[in-house]
């Protein structure tokens, strides 16, 4: 086993491990958890040259202060992340995201915050010495499964990392283009004729606000209450990612990677595969239109989301 | 059988088996489940992430880089359904203490069914319960159909934190909470047993759908001595 690991000297809001998430268990109330952000978790990882699947570490708004113990590694953040190194002596150098990053013993790496967006990913090279629950690292915090007995970190944790042979001297990076806007394309739900025709307008005319509820589990949203004139329940039935679900008081909530498995309010409509990673860095207070789409549409775009997530990686090569 | 088959957003396959609840219904729900899952076990079928049985729909997530709605379709139109899963007919029996510290809601039970404490667990307790489905919190099983003399609505105001262990009932469903969560359901005891269990990797889940469950009450010295 290694002796290097990275000292939690601050825990920061929500910080954990995770990788593409934790698959067949949703009949047993087990939801798939995994990186909300799948592309830019991706990225990290290549950057470090490791398996695309290998584990990282997640962080939300405030982000860890760590401290490098006995080693030297090779390290890089993606996301829209502000963070600082601190060298061993004192030097402050300001990060840059989507590069990689040498790291020696006793340096400190601070994650200030992430900016316009909730979430932001640490990868090392070699990955963490940790091991998989059900085939997934991912730590999940509501039925504590996973990394870290499940739990987010503390202060004073440690995070040991797999020894490496760190090759990597060559210096990677990826320009990393963010385009994103505030329209988040859906497909019509299972319930979609629950609601009133003004409901059905107002869904895709009019701009939801991000409510603070907002977490892994999934986001609330306000700004109009969408009228329901069959039943504001339903028996209850499985959920998927990116189901948004309209409860009795009018208000939707978008299901993210920690969602209940089964809920019982009526499902308006999906989120597409290609817009999940878009629509859980959405911020509290930030603002969303709903587009509709066709499954054809759908899928192409996803065709065109993963050859965009194929450009970045092979930037790295 | 299968009613509809639609898709629900462009990365699963929504099979609706009607609107009713029911054991029959469920049942066949629950085979579906199995048949599919065994396939995907075998590594038969390729891109299936997650199904999710529920009272009367099975939910069938997939990679869309592996696979589409299309042809996760046609696997299930050609399913090849197995009834005879013997996990199917697993009984397990579940302690529960009712003492007053623990049964959180007699009061209003009893209130809205002119019952007593007595009456309503005698009528509780009498009955073996089918498991139709498991989820919203890990290893949360909902069980039915309770005595219909017994049933009732969910709390005005759900609280905030229900105690784990905790039983409870609404309309024809009993369920268990797994973890201290939000709900709204009737509080009538709780049980020590351990009905998740996150560190047992080959068996987390107790109760799965299609077991048959019954309750057996214990006093509070056998609750706070239970030892698995």
């Amino acid at each position: 086993m290694s002796n290097t690991y990275f000292e939690i000297l601050r825990p920061g809001i929500n910080t954990t491990i995770q990788d593409n998430g934790r698959n067949h268990m949703y009949h047993l109330g087990i939801s798939v958890s995994g990186a909300i952000d799948q592309r830019n978790y991706k990225l990290s990882n290549k950057l470090v040259n490791n398996d695309l699947n290998e584990a990282v570490i997640e962080f939300a708004y405030q982000g860890p202060l760590l401290k490098l113990k006995n080693g030297k590694i090779n390290f890089s953040i993606t996301g829209d992340v502000l963070f600082k190194i601190i060298r061993q002596n004192s030097k402050i150098e300001d990060g840059v995201c989507y590069k990689n990053y040498i790291l020696e013993d006793e340096d400190q790496i601070d994650i200030t915050s992430t900016k316009k967006t909730v979430y932001g990913y640490l990868s090392v090279n070699g990955g963490f010495e940790l091991e998989k629950v059900w085939n997934s690292y991912s730590t999940n915090t509501k039925a504590n499964i996973g990394s870290n007995n499940g739990k987010k970190y503390s202060i004073e944790d440690k995070i040991f990392i797999k020894n490496s042979n760190l090759q990597i001297s060559k210096e990677t990076k990826i320009n990393y283009n963010d385009l994103s806007d505030n329209i988040i394309r859906v497909i019509k739900g299972t319930n979609f004729n629950y609601f009133s025709n003004e409901a059905q307008n107002i869904f895709f005319k009019k701009e939801f606000s991000v409510t603070k509820l907002a977490d892994r589990m999934g986001i609330r949203l306000s700004g109009h209450n969408l009228e329901n004139i069959v039943n504001t329940n339903i028996k209850s039935e499985g959920l998927v990612r990116g189901t948004i679900q309209v409860p009795a008081d009018g208000n939707p909530i978008i299901m993210l990677s920690d969602h209940g498995t089964i809920g019982g309010y009526p499902k308006i409509a999906v989120v597409i595969s290609a817009d999940l990673d878009r629509v859980g860095q959405l911020t509290p207070g930030s603002t969303v239109n709903f587009k509709e789409v066709s499954l054809e549409e759908a899928q192409n775009i996803f065709k065109a989301y993963t050859d965009d997530t194929n450009k970045y990686l092979n930037e790295c090569n | 059988m299968i009613k509809n088959i639609s898709n629900l957003g462009d990365a699963a396959v929504y099979c609706d088996f009607g609107s009713e609840v029911n054991e029959k219904i469920n049942l066949n729900v629950i085979n579906y489940f199995n048949s599919l899952s065994k396939l995907v076990e075998e590594r038969k079928i390729n891109g299936i992430n997650n199904i999710t049985p529920s009272y009367n729909k099975l939910i069938i997530s997939f990679d869309l880089s592996v696979t589409n709605y299309t042809e996760i379709k046609k696997i299930i139109l050609n399913l090849n359904v197995n009834k005879d899963f013997t996990n199917n007919y697993k009984k397990i029996k579940i302690p529960i203490c009712c003492d007053d510290e623990f049964g959180l809601d007699f009061d209003r039970l009893s209130n809205k069914t002119k019952l007593s404490k007595e009456e309503i667990l005698e009528l509780y307790l009498n009955k073996e319960y089918f498991c139709y489905m498991t989820g919203f919190i890990a290893g949360m099983p909902f069980l039915g159909d309770i005595n219909k003399d017994i049933r009732c609505d969910r709390l005005e105001t759900p609280r905030v934190k229900v105690p784990k262990g905790s039983v409870g009932i609404t309309e024809q469903f009993s369920n268990i909470y797994t973890f201290e969560s939000p709900g709204g359901w009737n509080v009538i005891g709780n049980t020590p047993k351990k009905v998740f269990d996150q560190l047992n990797l080959e068996e987390p889940v107790l109760i799965k759908p299609g077991n048959k469950v019954s309750f057996y009450q214990i006093s509070k010295e056998e609750y706070l001595n239970w030892n698995e």
